[in-house]
């Protein structure tokens, strides 16, 4: 989300100590890779660890730019394969996943939540006025002498009315389903693509939960 | 009396009148069904099992075979429309898989693998439906039924054989009801049945869910489709 603050300073936007020459020509002949999470648990990153052994062979061709796993916020420059877990919730979800469109060649949804909606979408048969007067005014867990508000800030990014499935809001070229999918599914999926096989997913390791 | 029809180009023997469906699982082709069970009668409400019968389509379990007809089942295009109403089935609900029940033992979601579904190419569209809680022994969780109408056919009441389970009103607005008062007189092992018999998680037991880890469900121990292909002796 664009700062309101002119002082503030992205953390892409620091001087950067570059790497030592030949590390940095390596990585720039392997199939650059970027990584989000959208309106998801991180779950689907997680089961990208969940490849094992898997991920030293895929590192051989890939090198993954922005994720959080490299902690690098923003893709550095156009990738191959774009990564997104979690569904769009907010106006930041829905920058950030035109930013990866514009900037990916392939974009996979991965998890249920950037399938369909997954968990977050349970709130589209609810209004957002009552999931927000059951999150932050009728809550609990309130401060006995605090008047509970629901929180504003320009800062903040708007909340959507509903979920809604990272392929409603951009065009994404492959799914990979499951809540989160096992790190076999995630690993034939890339490894079809970074070897420049039609991508197919078994009945075998297709999974929906 | 034998007859030979063709299924995707190789000749099979069968008997005259059986229902195409059960031919085909017979000689080893798996056609998805969510309505039918072999050996009830059919029902021909879920059209998963749509087939190309001497270039129509039609539901396979709704056809009797005859002499000389020819079958398409895993033909591109025929495949696709199979896949493409499960989607549809999958876009209309709401099929969270993930906080279901009946997750690894449902049959709609073992027949989203087989059919090779990664996502519904239709808008989801979240609809609202309230559950009915009512009876003692089991829930209705309305978000997740296909009115296939196996618990309208098939679920009875012992005594006066009257439905338990009927389809209100039409299209999107209809709902799956039960009786409380016949639901409530169920013994135990109906209950079950019904639940059981439901192949999504719509008819849910009461104080029963989750039970089977993950990877001891019933479709992970074997497959819809290898239970489908396995029933052969008749």
């Amino acid at each position: 989300m664009s700062s309101t603050e002119k002082h503030e300073i992205a953390s892409h936007e620091l001087p950067a100590t570059p790497l030592d020459p030949e590390t940095q020509a390596a990585r720039d002949e392997k199939i650059q890779v970027a990584m989000i999470g959208l309106c998801g648990c991180w779950g689907c990153t997680l089961s990208f660890l969940d490849m094992d052994e898997n991920l030293l062979r895929l590192l051989e061709k890939v090198t993954i730019t922005r994720s959080s796993l490299t902690d690098v916020k923003r893709i550095p420059h156009r990738c191959a394969i774009g990564f997104v877990e979690g569904g769009v919730a907010n106006d930041e979800n829905i920058e950030t996943l035109e930013h990866f469109r514009e900037n990916c060649d392939i974009l996979i949804s991965v998890g249920a939540c950037a399938v369909w909606g997954g968990v977050p979408a349970m709130r589209n048969v609810v209004p957002l006025e009552e999931c927000f007067e059951e999150a932050y005014l009728d809550v609990p867990t309130t401060e006995p002498d605090s008047e509970p508000r629901i929180p504003y800030h320009p800062d903040l990014p708007k909340i959507t009315t509903k979920v809604y499935p990272c392929h409603e809001v951009v065009k994404m070229d492959y799914f990979i389903p499951g809540c989160p999918p096992d790190g076999e599914a995630i690993f034939k999926v890339l490894d079809d693509l970074v070897n420049g096989r039609e991508v197919e997913l078994p009945t075998s390791i297709n999974r929906y939960d | 009396m034998s007859i030979r029809i063709t299924i995707d180009g190789h000749e099979v023997i069968a008997q005259h009148g059986d229902r195409l469906v059960d031919v085909a699982a017979d000689n080893g082709v798996y056609i998805p069904t969510l309505c039918y069970q072999r050996g009830k009668p059919c029902l021909g409400t879920c059209r998963a099992c749509s087939v190309r019968v001497n270039g129509n389509v039609m539901a396979a379990c709704t056809v009797p075979v005859s002499d000389g007809m020819e079958v398409e089942v895993n033909e591109p295009e025929v495949a696709d429309m199979r896949k493409a109403l499960v989607e549809l089935l999958f876009a209309e609900g709401n099929h969270n898989c993930p906080s279901c029940e009946k997750s690894g033992r449902c049959e709609l979601q073992a027949v989203g693998y087989e059919v090779g579904m990664m996502v519904s190419r239709f808008p989801y569209r979240f609809p609202v439906r309230e559950r009915e809680t009512a009876p003692e022994k089991l829930w209705l969780e309305r978000d997740r039924c296909i009115f296939c109408q196996r618990c309208v056919e098939f679920v009875r009441d012992k005594e006066t054989g009257r439905k338990i389970f009927s389809i209100d009103h039409r299209g999107t607005h209809a709902s799956i009801e039960v009786d409380v008062a016949l639901a409530n007189k169920m013994p135990d092992e109906q209950v079950r049945e019904a639940a059981e018999l439901c192949p999504v998680g719509c008819i849910i037991e009461k104080g029963l869910g989750y039970n089977d880890p993950i990877g001891r469900r019933k479709f992970e121990i074997k497959s819809i489709r290898e239970r489908a292909l396995k029933r052969k002796h008749k």
